[in-house]
């Protein structure tokens, strides 16, 4: 769809549509192909490279912060500080510097997974119990082998409920992405306000959408949590 | 790697930044080779310090401790603490790892092949008590007395010399942790391993122990001999009051009839069975007003045992 407005076209569409009733399916079908779909797929894409770099990023530095524990405390807050700047102001404040393109969106959106990744692979780390840890280093587990045998397998349900929350939070503010760049499912829901009567179902349409996407990642995640922690759910 | 290690304390102290008294002052203590020592002693005594000291986990200021002559600081840790089995009280076994992939740690650790893990995680599971399908299950799955069963298999895997335990039973209920206790002295008995157990409880110590170090606060030791020299000639008052009054019945406690030497048969006084123990014995006389028991084995009396048998070999 680029950045041509999609608006619809009051004369061919059907009566649903001229009369803009609650919802339309026919105009939906219609332009699934011009609209809809592609706004869905931007804005899985622009979840997902969003999520991935916050979790390269928040990874590294929660180990850093489980090894030296005093860097815990700075980089929790500075991503604390972060997390206060509402959206829609934090675009705009990084236009000065990579000005409207895809890269600026990102900037913010990581900055946001990061937020959330990083306190919650800390936590995670540190849930291995002390007699667990003591246990491990009395057979003679080096270091080493007590984070990657112990800690991180004990950390993966603690780093997917991060990563549930990250994945959830990022699709909704990714809507927030159309007020800079037309891409995403915020976009079609822009254009459709813009308008001096919203279409409706233009709305309702990618809001869904929004949701509906954000329910597939959860449960997905969800999924995979069930097939890395076999352990945690055959409690006796 | 030997079937069991003579450990030796020399002169070992330990003080913690801050503190007027040492956690273990001074101590010196020869452990021989298979020998069930139990240090046991009031909460300070440092019992646990000297626990932990052994497998580096603390470090001590100044002294020795060597196994079977090797001062313990010339190892590399990691090959120290392959070494020795460990069994803490609350256990600690992997949450995410199988009873099996438990038990194995050290030999995976130690490169051992798929084939000998499995059939080491066998052999000892049948050892503790469990199953070999239990291989399969999790920590999660098992209760308190069954995990501290799977602490101690893992503890025993790759045939450690020497084995520490951190007060092991301290957590389970009372018969689980006297099931515990018997079948630990059988296991003992069975792989004839050194034992180093400790205990903040004088009942469990004069019950598991070939020797008891009994040590005071301040890390301090008060004595260390048999239950039964220390229960006959304790060294001091502490060791006395820490023993407790009824020590005379808690050294009958130690021996059965069948490992006195009893009078002839006189035919008076009830049957009792050679295997109980002595302060049984005098329990049933003081309980029937009778001064002599007649011993029988499987119903053919074998002698007589009397009250004065029992305050003579006090």
């Amino acid at each position: 769809m680029g950045g041509k407005p999609v608006i619809p076209n009051f004369g061919k569409g059907s009566s649903c549509v001229t009369g803009d009733h609650f919802f339309c399916w026919d105009w939906v079908h219609q332009h699934w192909n011009d609209t809809l779909g592609p706004a869905l797929w931007q804005h899985v894409e622009l979840t997902a490279i969003a999520v991935a770099i916050g979790f390269a990023l928040a990874f590294p530095l929660a180990l850093l912060a489980h090894r030296f524990r005093p860097l815990e405390q700075p980089i929790g807050v500075v991503s604390a500080l972060v997390y206060t700047i509402p959206s829609l102001a934090a675009f705009q404040l990084l236009v000065p510097f990579t000005g409207i393109t895809w890269t600026t969106v990102e900037i913010a959106l990581v900055a946001y997974t990061l937020v959330i990744l990083f306190p919650n692979i800390v936590t995670g780390l540190r849930s291995a119990p002390e007699e667990v840890i003591e246990a491990a280093r009395g057979m003679g587990l080096t270091r080493r082998q007590v984070l990657t045998r112990v800690e991180l397998p004990l950390a993966v349900p603690a780093i997917i409920a991060g990563l549930r929350i990250a994945v959830v939070s990022t699709v909704a503010i990714g809507t927030i992405a159309a007020t800079l760049l037309p891409k995403g499912l915020g976009y079609p829901m822009l254009l459709a306000l813009k308008e001096p009567t919203p279409f409706k179902t233009e709305i309702y349409s990618t809001g869904i959408l929004a949701v509906a996407l954000a329910l597939a990642c959860d449960a997905a995640l969800v999924i995979l949590r069930r097939a890395l922690v076999p352990w945690a759910r055959r409690s006796a | 790697m030997s079937e069991a290690a003579e450990i030796v304390f020399d002169h070992v102290t330990k003080r913690y930044p801050g503190r007027d008294t040492a956690a273990v002052d001074d101590l010196s203590l020869d452990i021989p080779a298979g020998c069930f020592c139990i240090l046991v002693g009031p909460s300070g005594g440092g019992k646990t310090t000297a626990l932990k000291m052994v497998n580096r986990l603390i470090p001590f200021d100044s002294g020795e401790i060597r196994i079977d002559g090797r001062s313990i600081d010339t190892l590399p840790l990691t090959e120290l603490r392959r070494g020795i089995g460990y069994v803490i009280q609350q256990v600690g076994l992997f949450p995410h790892m199988t009873i099996g992939e438990n038990i194995a740690t050290v030999p995976r650790l130690l490169g051992w092949n798929k084939r000998r893990m499995h059939e080491r995680t066998t052999e000892l599971l049948e050892l503790v008590g469990l199953e070999a399908a239990d291989a399969g299950r999790y920590p999660a799955q098992l209760s308190g007395g069954q995990r501290q069963r799977v602490g101690l298999a893992r503890a025993l895997a790759a045939d450690p010399p020497l084995l520490l335990m951190d007060e092991p039973f301290g957590a389970l209920d009372p018969i689980t942790r006297h099931r515990l206790q018997t079948e630990l002295r059988r296991l003992h008995r069975e792989v004839g391993k050194t034992v180093i157990f400790v205990t903040h409880d004088i009942d469990e110590a004069i019950q598991m122990g070939d020797r008891i170090a009994i040590l005071r606060e301040g890390g301090v030791l008060a004595q260390y001999d048999t239950p039964d020299a220390i229960l006959a000639h304790p060294t001091d008052e502490f060791v006395a009051t820490f023993i407790g009054e009824d020590r005379a019945l808690r050294r009958l406690a130690l021996r059965t009839l069948r490992e006195v030497s009893l009078g002839p048969v006189d035919g008076d006084g009830p049957g009792v069975s050679p295997d109980t123990t002595l302060r049984n014995a005098v329990s049933l006389m003081i309980e029937t007003g009778a001064d002599r028991l007649t011993v029988e084995d499987g119903g053919k009396a074998i002698g007589t045992f009397t009250l004065r048998d029992a305050q003579e070999l006090l």
